[in-house]
């Protein structure tokens, strides 16, 4: 290696700000909220950067990229260079800079984070996939030769995108199977365009697909084609098949008329777009005062998609205090910006209908935080009498969801836990059938997108490793 | 893209839908449903699935044109393409020698009823068939069902073919005939299904309906397929469609369905209603 070290210069040492559209305009629009960074304000931001000769930030990524390698170009204004060095291990660079919560991963550990603010990888990230899509460029990946494996992926999801990305680039053929008319998963139906534009999901899938991946929409593994039929036809399976029924509170009510999953909610507007409603056909409705139920990323996407359609009131009912809510801090901040207020140390505890069967009250507990439970964050404890009744007239329940129970329920022989999940060995993503591995939310219920790509890359390897022991049938 | 193979109106306002769709068509089974999305602006509506022809790949549907998606499907022609049309979804219905079994069949049911009652009649049971409509106009696939059928019945509410009445004479019309069926299977219009469940408990006959709420996705994600079944929550698409209508709550159920009737229905019977076609 002959590198040569940035030149340095008196560094602002301050973390750059990302712009964003005002409140005031996104609350009316679709639009993505966060702008992306002006080359010249990544530069500055990468500049920060201090090389690490031991760098901590790669051992927080689930895939890991090599972030100070990519960093660096940037500092050197070798754009493409830099995304090139990210799509070696990361094939969705768009979307991880826009969703994954750097927070927790490779910007904590950060080590500029321990007396300033960390570098802001995530944005740097984005920066790049931004820069190669508006430059018309894509960087492709040298490919093997091929082996004459064929390798099928049950969900067009980031866990299954990452690893055809994976197997295709290693030679195998590769198909997708998604059961929806679109691909992407919950990046198409779960995450809302103004924090995920869907053209980008729609690039990066076109990406996948130009390098030779099959993709069949409106197919369900286990319904049209069940996993072992398909097994008759390809040497291994990778079953990505995502988040299934949403959990519910098992309050009365929960099935009045205007009471949502956040699944129901988000996919109407997202995936079947119904915020264009009627020019698309599938309606969502617009009320007045919306509870979204729940204190995760899907809670805010819920209670910021309400806000958009034009509610007054948006509230954020959750059990505990606002430390504990599992939201990214960025977008429990973008959602206080919008207006959504804040019902914390708020449980629900009965929703009211009205003559019609329309919700039209739900009562709440006020609650207070006891000793720390089971995951380390304190318990809320109901305060006795402290019961109030306040009116909506829509609930969205954000409080999870259980894997998908199509495949678990169609596959004899595999290992299935308690949650409905598929049980994989943690290293190899295998599950207890020998051709078949599995990752994302079908083994985690509810997890992240950057997660699911990490199973999805850990499959791939596993995979391969597999595939080559038959050996190439080319 | 899937191919409209035919599309005609068999009934005034009942159409006869039928898909090519080969992956379909190669493993559905009576009781399945598919998702259908009529353009590529359109929602994913269910539809039962009424017959198939696995060697020519063609999946057939019965509709009735209710609200704007079902217009929009009645105005296909043959050679028309839509781009969502996928399946099969659901648990098929449970087949198995029963003993004598009754098939009730009422709007679009007369047509998804049909593959029950051959399943049903191929596993070696007695079938009765009973198909119910307002009036005689509006039957269809009497000859097809009649052939799969041990004993046909038909009731009209206005009396112009068959019995006259609605699906409450059930108990007295199998009386007449002797009939003490050991399971009832219904496919109909939400509000037959729960009257055929209403009448049928008191009798203790074990009635299966085939449930038809709004559904998106169809495969277990979106969860607003939900309904009260023996006082717990099940989702149609994937523990169903098929449930026990004595333990179904159809109070809920019948708001649950009318709940986009405001969007989807209503504007159809105003004027000035061009965005919606």
């Amino acid at each position: 290696m002959s590198e040569t070290k940035p030149e340095k210069k008196i560094l602002d040492l301050a973390r750059r700000a990302m712009p964003k559209q005002t409140p005031w305009e996104r609350v009316k629009n679709f639009d993505e909220v966060a702008l992306g960074y002006p080359a010249e304000t990544a530069v500055g931001e990468a500049a920060r950067c201090l090389q690490c000769k031991k760098p901590l930030c790669n051992q927080g990524c689930p895939v890991g990229i090599d972030i100070p390698g990519f960093i660096r170009r940037i500092v050197e204004g070798d754009f493409a260079a830099g995304v090139k060095k990210i799509k070696k291990t990361n094939a969705l660079p768009a979307i991880c800079g826009r969703v994954c919560p750097q927070e927790e991963q490779c910007e904590k550990t950060c080590v500029l984070g321990n007396k300033r603010s960390p570098i802001a990888i995530g944005r740097l990230e984005r920066f790049l996939a931004d820069w190669e899509a508006a430059a018309g460029r894509t960087e492709v990946p040298d490919m093997a030769p091929k082996t004459g494996r064929k390798v099928a992926i049950v969900g067009a999801g980031p866990a299954g995108i990452t690893v055809s990305n994976d197997l295709i680039i290693l030679g195998h053929d590769v198909t997708i199977f998604e059961a929806l008319h679109e691909c992407g998963g919950v990046l198409m139906y779960g995450i809302p365009e103004f924090r995920l534009p869907k053209a980008i999901v729609n690039r990066e899938v076109d990406y996948v697909r130009s390098l030779g991946v099959k993709i069949f929409t409106d197919f369900v593994v286990g319904k049209t084609r069940t996993v072992d039929r398909l097994l008759q036809d390809f040497d291994a399976i990778f079953v990505g098949s995502g988040a299934g029924l949403p959990w519910f509170m098992e309050i009365p009510g929960e099935n009045l008329n205007g009471v949502y999953s956040a699944n129901e909610y988000l996919t109407r507007v997202n995936l079947m777009k119904g915020f264009r409603f009627p020019e698309y056909k599938t309606p969502v409705k617009r009320p007045s005062r919306v509870a979204v139920v729940g204190g995760g990323n899907v809670a805010m996407d819920s209670a910021r998609t309400a806000v958009r359609l034009g509610a007054d009131e948006v509230h954020l009912v959750y059990r505990r205090s606002k430390a504990e809510l599992p939201a990214r801090a960025e977008e429990v901040e973008n959602a206080e910006e919008e207006g959504v207020i804040f019902d914390l140390l708020t449980l629900p505890v009965r929703l009211i209908g009205d003559a019609n069967g329309w919700i039209k009250e739900m009562e709440c507990l006020r609650m207070e935080l006891g000793e720390p439970d089971a995951s380390g964050r304190r318990r809320p404890v109901p305060v006795e009498g402290s019961n109030f009744i306040a009116r909506f007239d829509a609930v969205v329940i954000a409080i999870g969801n259980s894997p998908n129970p199509l495949i678990p329920m169609t596959t004899p022989g595999l290992e299935i836990n308690k949650k409905g999940g598929i049980v994989t060995v943690p290293e190899t993503a295998q599950t207890s059938r020998p051709n078949i591995w599995a990752g994302g939310d079908i083994v985690r219920g509810a997890a992240t997108v950057i997660s699911a790509m990490g199973d999805g890359r850990v499959a791939a390897a596993s995979i391969h490793r597999y595939l080559m022991n038959l050996g190439s049938k080319a | 893209m899937y191919k409209i193979v035919e599309q005609r109106m068999i009934a005034p306002n009942v159409h006869e839908f039928t898909v090519h769709a080969p992956a379909v068509a190669e493993s559905v089974k009576a009781g399945n449903f598919v998702i259908v999305r009529p353009d590529q602006y359109g929602e994913r509506i269910p539809l039962s699935v009424a017959d198939w022809d696995r060697a020519a790949g063609t999946v057939t549907s019965i509709f009735i044109q209710v609200g704007q998606s079902t217009a929009r499907l009645a105005r296909l022609k043959p050679g028309d393409t839509i781009p969502t049309f996928v399946g099969p979804l659901g648990k098929e219905t449970v087949i198995d020698n029963f003993g004598t079994v009754l098939c009730v069949g009422g709007c679009y049911g007369i047509g998804s009823i049909y593959p029950v009652a051959r399943a049903l009649k191929e596993a070696g049971n007695t079938v009765c068939t009973l198909i119910e409509a307002r009036s005689s106009f509006l039957l269809y696939w009497e000859d097809k069902l009649m052939k799969v059928s041990d004993e046909m019945f038909v009731i009209t509410r206005d009396g112009t073919k068959g019995q006259k009445g609605h699906v409450d004479r059930i108990p007295e019309l199998m009386q007449r005939a002797g009939i003490v069926p050991d399971r009832v299977i219904v496919n109909a219009c939400t509000f037959q299904m729960m009257r055929v469940s209403q009448v049928t408990k008191p009798l203790a006959w074990k009635t299966i309906v085939n449930m038809n709420p709004i559904m998106i996705d169809g495969t277990g994600m979106c969860g607003v397929c939900r309904l009260s079944v023996g006082g717990r929550t099940k989702f149609a698409c994937v523990d169903g469609p098929d449930f026990d209508g004595h333990e179904i709550d159809w109070a809920e159920f019948l708001a649950r369905r009318k709940s986009y009737n405001p969007e989807e229905v209503d504007p159809l019977r105003r004027s000035g209603c061009r965005s919606h076609y």
